[in-house]
């Protein structure tokens, strides 16, 4: 039978997500690369005690972070929308509050009222750990985090003179992704800065669902240019054309 | 400010500093606020390629907020327009590019430095959350780290400290800090000032900050080309 991993809608691909998910949430924060129409699915949905693993994770409403600004532009969505809706108790990420307090993120607001874990992460450990997941490594050495608070309680070991802090892997039940083309084995194709922390996640969830902007035949991406491999992708969801998100 | 000997320096002034001691051909990634300022103010002829955590080398023009493309970005939210030799990968390569040591110079924002270079620049306590990014990635395995920040903090406090109360970004990264008043080198644990502000002497700049700074022998005002 031939592979076809089209879901109809946004609603049907993210039905089974249940409460206690560990859910990522792909791109780097910002508008490109993240799987805007997946997040509002999700919201719908209503899954509770959901842990949230992402990167820039809540800062563009309050601050338009990655967003354009033009007359005809939609105001930006961002992960805080899992706080504000009290989905979420928890998020792993590495950026997860704007400089200024004025106004509050929803993801600071759920901090400050007790409704919000935020397990701070340094970037580049973060994006190693969603690798190590997908890739078979359960654990890795990094020198970043030593001699800061991202040590504490971490088993250390020294490299060539350098201390560095025992990191593990970070897998997730799913992976909501966002890319720009899918063929119907769910090979992906990204475009500019939009694949960040996409191409990792997708390996590392039970279930990865990338939502795009086109569904082709196989052979409709150059084989040159698929940027995860299908083997990762379990749904695939496109979006109507001339959606007003970007 | 009453007692300063002479005006401090602006925020753009302090990025074209900093901008002076970016090795031409370099890649070098900065930091958003005054940091991210620099690449507009690099001298005649000196050329860089810039990389930002997001997965992007190459850029240097950027559009405005109003007609980018969000698929372009850069770290800060910023929208680079597409230019000749600019290249795009996702965030291992970004990682694997920083912490394998591939990055020239980074500069970056601080909120306190200590007298052996102690860089904290992503939490103030008080508030009790806080944003690491790809700081404390960049401060820990950059080739060379510059801090680019105002001397003081609003109420005329030190930000260059003996012991960083706040928590640290990396230990003993920081080679070099550029402020509003002066520049300082960090050589061997020890702060040594190189330049000051236009009428500001070594004393001047001592009174705004807590470790003891020896002077170099070349000390000079600060260089604005």
């Amino acid at each position: 039978m031939p592979v076809n991993k089209v879901v109809d809608t946004f609603a049907a691909a993210v039905a089974d997500i249940p409460d206690g998910a560990s859910v990522m949430i792909g791109g780097f924060g910002g508008a490109g690369g993240q799987p805007t129409r997946l997040m509002l699915a999700l919201r719908d949905q209503g899954a509770k005690n959901l842990t949230i693993i992402g990167n820039v994770a809540g800062i563009s409403v309050t601050t338009h972070y990655g967003w354009r600004e033009g007359p005809d532009d939609p105001e930006p969505v961002d992960q805080g929308m899992f706080f504000a809706s009290g989905q979420a108790k928890r998020i792993i990420c590495s950026f997860p509050v704007p400089g200024t307090t004025n106004p509050l993120s929803e993801i600071e607001k759920a901090f400050r009222e007790g409704r919000a874990e935020v397990d701070l992460v340094p970037q580049g450990t973060l994006i190693e750990r969603i690798r190590a997941a997908g890739a078979g490594i359960p654990a890795f050495y990094t020198p970043t985090g030593v001699g800061t608070p991202v040590a504490e309680g971490k088993e250390t070991r020294d490299f060539n003179g350098r201390t560095h802090l025992l990191e593990h892997a970070l897998p997730a039940d799913f992976a909501l992704i966002r890319a720009q083309k899918a063929d119907l084995h769910g090979n992906l194709q990204y475009v500019g800065t939009s694949r960040a922390f996409n191409p990792a996640m997708a390996t590392a969830a039970q279930v990865t669902i990338a939502e795009v902007d086109e569904i082709v035949e196989p052979g409709g991406i150059d084989a040159e240019r698929v940027g995860t491999l299908g083997a990762y992708v379990n749904r695939i969801v496109q979006r109507e054309p001339g959606d007003p998100y970007p | 400010m009453s007692t300063d000997p002479a005006p401090r320096l602006t925020r753009t002034d302090i990025a074209r500093r900093a901008a002076l001691d970016l090795p031409d051909g370099g890649t070098v990634n900065l930091g958003i606020g005054i940091p991210a300022l620099c690449s507009e103010l690099l001298p005649d002829g000196v050329e860089l390629r810039y990389q930002a955590e997001n997965g992007i080398l190459g850029f240097s023009e950027m559009h405005t907020k109003l007609d980018g493309d969000p698929n372009i970005m850069d770290a800060g939210g910023a929208f680079p327009k597409l230019v000749p030799g600019m290249a795009f990968f996702d965030s291992v390569e970004s990682f694997g590019l920083i912490r394998g040591g591939h990055i020239d110079v980074t500069v970056l924002g601080g909120l306190q430095v200590s007298g052996k270079g102690d860089l904290a620049n992503w939490m103030i306590p008080k508030r009790g959350i806080g944003s690491i990014g790809g700081g404390m990635d960049l401060a820990a395995n950059a080739k060379r780290v510059i801090v680019a920040m105002e001397h003081t903090t609003r109420d005329n406090k030190p930000k260059i400290v003996n012991e960083c109360t706040f928590p640290l970004t990396a230990p003993e990264c920081v080679d070099e800090i550029i402020t509003d008043v002066a520049v300082i080198k960090v050589e061997s644990g020890r702060l040594v000032l190189v330049e000051a502000a236009p009428g500001w002497s070594p004393e001047d700049v001592q009174a705004l900050t807590e470790p003891e700074l020896s002077v170099s022998d070349a000390f000079t005002e600060i260089r604005s080309a």
